[in-house]
């Protein structure tokens, strides 16, 4: 046996198509593709995939990857809606791929389905889906999301009433995709601005009875880059695979802002 | 951004003593503030203005010079106006602040937009409040 090394640009990354299941349509993948070496500016590229109803978007890419290009680059580790990994824009919104069901975009009966992915908007785009993250989890460690306390440690565990854990029960859901943050308009047109997830991480704490570090987070947020700049656009609720309310909860700081009460 | 790449995150080593939270400036606080409620009071004031001017007898046609002198020979009529000229220009201002601030890339056009910006505010409140204090019904004799 002599191992060949295929060199087709078009290639997957597992060899030949597996047979296709009984049911599936094909349906079209239209991908924002750029390749840092060879191209200037990203552009679309088609590709026709078979898809099962039940499949999930990042089916259809793993397909892409690994039957037709495998050139393809994308994150995902988790695929199953945790890690956060695989969050892009699916027909134009905000989705993790690994949560978006084929079966919620097909077409209407008889048409071809087209669905378009791209990366998630604002951050730099480091080759087709990936993008630089940095710019997002630097203004995440800005707001200090660990907590805050003085004093000596305590012996004991920190107790907390339910009532209280309550209030930031929310925003404790974050897995720190960037949807959200990358849905905002307003961090479209300013990246200095700190984005839906970071305040929903300050809000985290901010609200946490055993946390002492409100005042100083407050401080942060009180800046022309923060929550003030919020539109209320609900972009970024629409956007959160978790289903934080995440207007709500910037909402809830600038409140505490307001009346310089947590 | 390639600066940033290989950075390692800024976390204060444990147990460093924790300086006291600085107290920056309430200015977005507040100006966020002035939005809303000055929002409500131009509700009823620019509303209520249309409502006399357009609709109430006669409306636009009954205006004319002895109307406006009319109407400021009263502090009530000159203080609805002034606070109406105020109010609307600087919420206009302020919300043009922060539309120039969402959509200016660069800081020299950020700058200059603000600075043509302030300049027509304060001109125009500072013209409107000189008529209305200064407003003289003989003007014509």
């Amino acid at each position: 046996m002599t191992a060949t090394v295929e060199k087709a640009p078009t290639a997957g990354s597992r060899g030949s198509q597996p047979p296709v299941p009984e049911g599936a349509t094909t349906i079209t993948v239209k991908i924002r593709r750029f390749n840092p070496e060879t191209d200037t500016e990203p552009c679309w590229e088609s590709f026709d995939v078979p898809a099962l109803p039940t499949d999930r978007v990042l089916n259809l890419l793993h397909y892409v990857k690994w039957y037709l290009d495998g050139t393809l680059t994308f994150r995902r580790s988790c695929a199953h809606g945790i890690c956060g990994s695989d969050a892009m824009r699916i027909n134009g919104v905000n989705r993790l791929a690994c949560k978006v069901l084929v079966k919620d975009l097909l077409a209407g009966a008889g048409k071809h389905t087209t669905i378009t992915v791209e990366p998630i908007k604002g951050l730099p785009v480091h080759k087709d889906l990936l993008v630089d993250m940095e710019p997002f989890f630097e203004a995440y460690r800005a707001v200090k999301p660990f907590l805050i306390t003085s004093g000596n440690e305590p012996t004991r565990e920190r107790i907390q009433s339910a009532a209280d854990r309550e209030r930031f029960d929310d925003t404790t859901k974050c897995i720190l995709c960037a949807a959200c943050t990358t849905s905002c308009p307003v961090f479209w047109s300013e990246q200095r601005y700190f984005g839906p997830a970071a305040i929903v991480n300050a809000h985290r704490f901010i609200f946490d009875s055993r946390d002492e570090g409100a005042e100083e987070r407050l401080d942060i947020l009180n800046d022309v880059d923060g929550v003030w700049r919020c539109r209320t656009t609900f972009n970024c609720t629409d956007a959160c695979p978790r289903g934080i309310q995440v207007t709500k909860a910037i909402q809830e700081v600038k409140r505490a802002l307001l009346f310089r009460r947590v | 951004m390639a600066a940033t790449l290989d950075s390692t995150p800024a976390l204060d080593a444990p147990r460093t003593p924790r300086r006291a939270p600085v107290r920056r400036s309430n200015f977005e606080l507040y100006s966020w503030l002035f939005m809303r409620l000055s929002g409500l009071a131009l509700v009823v004031l620019v509303l209520g203005h249309l409502f006399i001017m357009n609709i109430l007898d006669g409306g636009v046609h009954r205006i004319n010079f002895a109307f406006v002198a009319g109407r400021w020979a009263s502090p009530f009529w000159q203080f609805w106006d002034l606070s109406m000229l105020w109010l609307a220009m600087l919420h206009g201002a302020n919300g043009l602040r922060t539309v120039i601030n969402d959509y200016a890339r660069r800081d020299a056009s950020r700058f200059w937009l603000k600075i043509l910006l302030y300049t027509a505010t304060v001109l125009t409140i500072a013209l409107g409040s000189f008529v209305i204090f200064t407003f003289d019904p003989n003007i014509g004799n």
